[in-house]
């Protein structure tokens, strides 16, 4: 069935967070064919589990809808979720991808009704949360999943809760016997629109991000503001769940280092500086955010959101890399420990919670790709030797949302002037 | 020294950053400091010292030649290798607070009387004379080295251990004669000379 509508003048792209949706919808809004392969089961990628963007401070909601809106209308894209890229051969305009799709369990009839959620008893954590909290092991992914779409862990078939959401669906959507599946494609240009993944916290071993509760990553932070994450919005600590008012944000947690990640995220920094406005829309003049930073980088125009972030007395800067976070046993409080720059003087801060700002590393780090990608010293994705494969989004650089938007849109224009000039030399050979 | 000292002063004049880099080991790694302070805020000594390694990589830069090679920071040091671990742009840091210190004492610059240094100067000159070093008299120029009666008082502290010492043949009390030395003293002393000339001449002490 896919295979029917794959030639050389297709566009694969893989990926379907925030880059990879706009990268599809570009080209598949010229006219081209385009097949977006996913591998969780939604789109949306981490865009979607992001309580507000900066500068604007809007909910992602927002964005994604008006994509998801685009692809919904839109058959030039073929969505495919659960799928993974297994192999590319060929060259550019002519490439052959093999791809992998895991079974989901549940196939079109789902009309997203629940029944079968509530049918199952057993739970996973949650990876709209990071696994802060737990969903029913039969779950829709998050509220602006697409497709609308239950999904079955793996874990539960073959057991009592398997048949139990089997029995629940009222529609025949529970399908326990569908199996892993290979298609393989023909298609013109590859845009590698991978994206990235938060570093491993746990191996800053000074922050005692595996030891101490109440140090958390950024985006764990921003499912706690969430009033769709675990907490409900409020800014409870994982190892009391008092409320925490008194917020540190250490800046380059694993970024700009070179024993973790060599790059600067670029991210972090407006990131940080809009939790500190998720604490003072939480807890209002009561709150108190510090950030603890080598140098802030707001890039370009984003100075103004630092300034005006600067004037807000709820919020101070300590120039200093945290050395070592301890332990207050008494109450749970973290301990920041070192040395201010601007003054060398020694400090030793407790506070409510931690906030991490962890650095972006490319998704496909210690991923085997085709060997025609050429990857940068830190694993972003510079693109193809023979220019029939684009890196987009934070696959190719570490960029935020509107950043990532616009690559995206230039690796899909890239990707058509392939698929074109395939065309033409067919046309006249 | 104090020749030397003049000397290596007009060389660079104003320029102390690139004094520390042609003549302190990894000097030239100071420059690549970004002040973030997480060497200052893991030295588990850092509290004990007057500049941290931050600080004395600043003011190298900002030129405070006798500020630097006075300061007793670099003597401060234990070698516990944490602000190496930890250091994010991978500075050698304890590498060059011994080369920042070597190159103090060096010049005559060094503080007076600081502890470390005088262990360090002790064991030198303890290690050169044969190419061994001799414990017993390096233990008794350590116990004696803050005056007579202080001397007694350290001996008998210690008197258990030295006899334990004995007792498990770890230490020969013969070697107060002078001791054992390695097969070609005259060799090392000729090497050690030698290698003093060099460093000498590359760093224009003489």
């Amino acid at each position: 069935m896919t295979a029917s509508i794959a030639t050389n003048q297709t566009i694969l792209v893989v990926g379907g967070g925030i880059a990879g949706m706009t990268a599809a919808l570009e080209a598949a809004e010229c006219g081209k064919q385009v097949i977006l392969a996913e591998k969780t089961p939604t789109l949306g990628g981490r865009t979607s589990l992001l309580y507000r963007y900066f500068p604007k401070m809007c909910h992602p909601t927002c964005g994604l809808e008006i994509n998801l809106k685009r692809i919904r209308g839109n058959p030039n894209v073929r969505v495919m979720t659960m799928t993974e890229v297994a192999a590319v051969s060929g060259t550019r305009g002519d490439y052959t991808v093999t791809l992998k799709i895991k079974p989901r369990f549940v196939n079109e009839n789902c009309t997203a009704c629940g029944d079968c959620g509530k049918a199952v008893n057993a739970e996973i954590p949650n990876p709209a949360n990071y696994g802060l909290d737990k969903v029913k092991a039969a779950y829709l992914p998050h509220g602006m999943a697409y497709p609308q779409r239950y999904v079955i862990d793996p874990s539960i078939v073959g057991t009592p809760d398997g048949e139990a959401a089997k029995a629940a669906c009222k529609v025949n959507a529970v399908d326990l016997g569908m199996q892993e599946e290979t298609v393989e494609l023909k298609v013109g240009s590859v845009v590698w629109a991978t994206g990235w993944r938060p570093y491993d916290a746990a191996k800053i071993q000074p922050y005692g991000y595996d030891r101490i509760p109440n140090v958390i990553t950024s985006l764990e932070f921003e499912r706690l503001a969430d009033v769709r994450g675990p907490t409900g919005g409020k800014l409870l600590r994982p190892s009391d769940g008092k409320e925490a008012k008194n917020i540190a944000f250490i800046q380059c947690a694993g970024s700009r280092d070179e024993n973790h990640l060599r790059h600067c995220s670029r991210i972090c920094c407006m990131a940080s500086l809009k939790q500190t406005q998720y604490v003072r829309e939480a807890c209002g003049d009561e709150g108190k955010s510090t950030v603890y930073y080598i140098d802030i980088r707001a890039i370009d125009r984003f100075e103004d959101f630092y300034a005006n972030v600067y004037k807000d007395p709820t919020v101070s800067f300590v120039k200093s890399k945290v050395a070592r976070i301890a332990l207050n046993e008494e109450n749970g409080n973290p301990i920041l420990h070192g040395v201010n720059t601007e003054g060398y003087q020694r400090y030793a801060t407790e506070h409510d919670l931690v906030v991490l700002a962890v650095g972006m590393e490319p998704e496909v780090t210690g991923v085997k790709l085709p060997d025609d990608l050429v990857l940068d010293s830190s694993n972003f994705i510079e693109g193809s030797k023979s220019g029939g494969m684009f890196g987009a989004g934070s696959a190719a650089s570490p960029l935020d949302v509107n950043r990532a938007v616009q690559s995206a849109t230039a690796a899909s224009l890239k990707a058509i002037q392939v698929i074109h000039k395939t065309a033409s030399t067919e046309a006249s050979a | 020294m104090t020749t030397a000292n003049q000397n290596a002063a007009a060389k660079y004049k104003n320029n102390f950053l690139k004094e520390v880099e042609a003549n302190v080991e990894d000097g030239h790694m100071v420059k690549m400091c970004m002040q973030c302070g997480v060497c200052a805020g893991s030295c588990p000594l850092g509290p004990h010292w007057e500049h941290s390694p931050q600080k004395i990589f600043m003011m190298i830069r900002a030129g405070k030649r006798e500020e630097v090679l006075q300061s007793d920071s670099m003597w401060m040091c234990t070698s516990c290798y944490n602000c190496i671990v930890r250091c994010p742009r991978k500075l050698p840091i304890t590498h060059i607070m011994h080369g920042l210190a070597n190159y103090a004492h060096r010049l005559g610059l060094a503080p007076q009387g600081q502890p470390t240094r005088d262990i360090a100067k002790l064991f030198w000159n303890n290690i050169i004379k044969t190419g061994r070093v001799n414990e017993l008299t390096f233990s008794l120029a350590m116990y004696f080295k803050d005056g007579f009666g202080q001397g007694i008082k350290n001996a008998m502290a210690m008197q258990g251990v030295g006899l334990g010492l004995m007792k498990a043949k770890r230490l020969n009390p013969l070697e107060i004669l002078g001791g054992h030395s390695c097969k070609d003293k005259s060799g090392i002393h000729k090497m050690i000379a030698k290698a003093r000339e060099i460093e000498d001449r590359r760093k224009g002490l003489a």
